[in-house]
């Protein structure tokens, strides 16, 4: 085996650069048996499109140095990797570091994908987007990009979510962006995705669909997990550097799975690192109110891939449950069925009360205050770190920030006597 | 009878075929099957829908727009379920009408693909409408229905370049579907012309029927298709009038609807 942990074997690649070390799915994009285009024929044309641009894209200089420079010099990047003594103690003692995403411009991971995908609406000489949110973080990093690229912005936001995620909707109407509340089916974020489906049938001419997670039909997977791989490989990079060696385990919440799937991908090659998934666990899987499509759904086709999703024994999708809007998702990413399949990498589930838990600790032992969704990845160091014991090293993507979640955890905690903070009518 | 026969005397009476679609259990499951019977029967003078389409209601119907949504979503809360599909499917096969079942695909890849298949072929089901699988996915789903000899209808678009025209063309059966929009289902108040191109270019790869859907709203718009489509498809419009008239109500506008694709004594134009 070469050095597999020096710094000299594995440049990072560029973001966005051809995947050097060959985990591709196949042309179809199939993943194993899961991927693929589950879409209308109507679509298809436009997932071609994009599917070509971006195989030119990867692989001109231009585009990938322009898409460096945007996310040096506009997002932040890269972002740092902080020790955490102090909430490490609590996991067992394990040494603890946390990939800050929530350093990014817009306070999130997702400033990755919007940022190259925007590049290639330019590229492709579309001049509307249209995207799908649910914590509002994805709907703020697009509505950002737009701003910065000068094109126009419609988002589909859950009625739902909407109401608890009041200030990311001010946030994306000040940038500029349209936000269309969907009020249909469970009224999140699966819902907010079969408007923006619709609404990009209709008007795929000159719209973009710019999705916010590895999910979907080919080529989204893939675009966007090789957008979002810069996180695992800066965090390679940055580990080896403070500690002279890999982690034991690299841990990621998971939603549709891009903030996981690309940090993963800066240790897919390295097998003694172990790769850990937390999905939303809401009351417990018992409780049938969860997030939790890997640990406790089956397989199926949802907005155009087949993957693990929650579903009765008719294949109606089921309503998933989190108190996070971010996780609030019954689906999965195909490519995290198949890491689940194969073994390569393991997911959990860690309830509401866990992640809370986890989140109060880290504002508390180290001034950070996580995103709920990355609060999941928390819970789960701490259950890691404490079976690992204090030899360990593990990191944690911290995905992005909790003010955005101000709200949810005010009444949580009972922080705040009256309403919420916002003044938004609180459940 | 199968589709191939029932486009085939169409063609003969010089008709286009009318072709309906509801939601199974829609709004209940008996009451389905008396929208299905009357959208067949027509009036006393003109009968109605040589082809029933049979919608599964599904929880994320990204090709519907708010008629079809509202409707799956009664269905769904009023407990319609995937088995109640097969005797719905009998019912409308007693009518003498062609029954197709028009699915996304997540319920048949959870039934399981073969069963389905199985299933819907005892019941005298002909074939399968497909808006979310493309040739491309289907190859279980093309083992299944050929075994059980069920029509595979495939869907092609404006956006549909000519090779997928072609490839569409070549793994379908039974007839092809032409959307005649960009958008999703829904009535619309004119027909649009690359419906009319679609078919023209669709037909230079394939001697299989062509059916035009999506939008179709009046009597005038299902005898403008008929023009230059092999069958005229309703959906939404159906849904809007039994929701105003029920089923004497679908089975006049049924009847309308195939004077208009020219099930008359005088033959269309
Ligand atoms: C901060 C943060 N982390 C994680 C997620 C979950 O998405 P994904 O699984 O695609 O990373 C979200 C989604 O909104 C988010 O805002």
């Amino acid at each position: 085996m070469t050095a597999r942990d020096s710094d000299a074997s594995r440049q990072a690649a560029t973001p966005g650069e051809a995947d050097p070390h060959g985990h591709d799915p196949d042309p179809g994009g199939h993943f194993g048996s899961y991927g693929g285009r589950f879409m209308p024929e109507a679509l298809i044309a436009a997932q071609d499109e994009l599917a070509e641009e971006y195989e030119k894209a990867r692989n001109d200089p231009e585009f990938v140095a322009e898409l460096e420079r945007l996310l040096r010099d506009y997002a932040g990047r890269p972002s740092p990797l902080t020790e955490v003594e102090r909430f490490g103690a609590h996991a067992g003692g394990a040494r603890v570091f946390l990939k800050r995403e929530d350093l990014n411009h817009t306070g999130s991971h997702k400033i990755n994908n919007v940022l190259g995908q925007a590049l290639l609406v330019k590229r492709m000489g579309k001049r509307r987007v249209i995207a799908e949110t649910g914590a509002g973080q994805h709907g703020v990093a697009t509505a950002t990009a737009c701003a910065l690229l000068d094109l126009d912005c419609v988002v589909y936001m859950g009625a739902t979510d909407t109401e608890r995620q009041a200030l990311n909707v001010a946030r994306m109407r000040l940038l500029g962006a349209e936000v269309r509340p969907v009020d249909t089916g469970s009224a999140t974020l699966k819902d907010a995705i079969n408007e923006a489906l619709r609404d990009w049938v209709a008007n795929v001419a000159d719209t973009h669909y710019l999705l916010g997670t590895a999910a979907g039909a080919h080529p989204f997977p893939l675009l966007v997990r090789n957008l979002h791989r810069v996180i695992g490989e800066e965090s390679r990079e940055q580990v080896l550097r403070h500690t002279g060696r890999l982690p034991e385990a690299v841990v990621a919440c998971v939603g549709g799975g891009s903030n996981a799937i690309g940090i993963f991908h800066g240790f897919i090659d390295d097998p003694e690192v172990r790769l850990v998934g937390m999905e939303a666990g809401g009351h417990g899987l018992d409780s049938g109110e969860h997030g939790a499509a890997l640990t406790s759904g089956t397989p199926g086709t949802l907005h155009g891939a087949r993957s693990y999703l929650l579903q009765d024994e008719d294949g109606q999708i089921a309503e998933a449950y989190s108190i996070s809007a971010g996780l609030d998702y019954p689906g999965v990413g195909p490519e995290h069925a198949w890491l689940a399949d194969t073994g390569r990498a393991e997911y959990r589930a860690v309830t509401d009360d866990e992640a809370m838990h986890a989140f109060r600790l880290l504002s508390r032992t180290e001034g950070i205050i996580p995103a709920i969704e990355s609060a999941h990845a928390l819970a789960g160091a701490l259950r890691l770190g404490a079976e690992l014991g204090p030899e360990a090293v593990l990191v944690v993507n911290l995905s992005g920030r909790g003010d955005k979640d101000m709200d949810t955890a005010a009444q949580y905690f009972g922080l705040v006597p009256e309403a919420g903070i916002t003044g938004g009518d609180q459940r | 009878m199968s589709l191939h026969e029932v486009f085939r005397d169409c063609a003969t009476r010089r008709s286009a075929a009318l072709i309906g679609y509801l939601p199974a259990g829609f709004p209940t499951v008996p009451d389905s099957v008396e929208l299905f019977r009357a959208m067949v029967r027509g009036d006393g003078d003109t009968p109605g829908c040589d082809v029933v389409e049979i919608g599964i209601p599904y929880s994320d119907p990204v090709m519907d727009g708010p008629t079809i949504q509202a409707a799956s979503g009664e269905a769904l809360r009023n407990g319609f379920r995937v088995r109640q599909l097969f005797d719905i499917v009998s019912a409308v096969a007693e009518t003498g009408a062609a029954p197709v079942v028009m699915t996304y695909w997540n319920p048949v890849h959870r039934y399981g693909p073969d069963a389905f298949a199985r299933d819907l072929a005892a019941a005298g089901g002909l074939g399968v409408i497909t808006p979310d699988l493309v040739p491309d996915e289907a190859d279980e789903w093309l083992a299944a229905a050929r075994q059980h000899r069920l029509d595979r209808i495939f869907l092609v678009a404006p956006s549909s370049t000519e090779r997928r025209v072609a490839m569409t063309a070549g793994a379908g059966s039974g007839f092809l579907y032409a959307a005649s929009v960009m958008g999703v289902t829904g009535a619309r108040d004119s027909v649009s012309g690359s419906a009319r191109e679609l078919v023209r270019r669709t037909r230079a790869h394939t001697e299989l029927p062509v059916g035009v859907g999506l939008g179709v709203r009046t009597a005038g718009h299902a005898a403008e298709v008929a023009e230059f489509a092999d069958g005229v498809i309703v959906g939404s419009a159906f849904i809007d009038r039994a929701g105003q008239d029920g089923a004497a109500g679908v089975a006049e506008f049924a009847a309308e609807l195939g004077r208009g694709v020219g099930k008359s004594s005088t033959p269309a134009p």
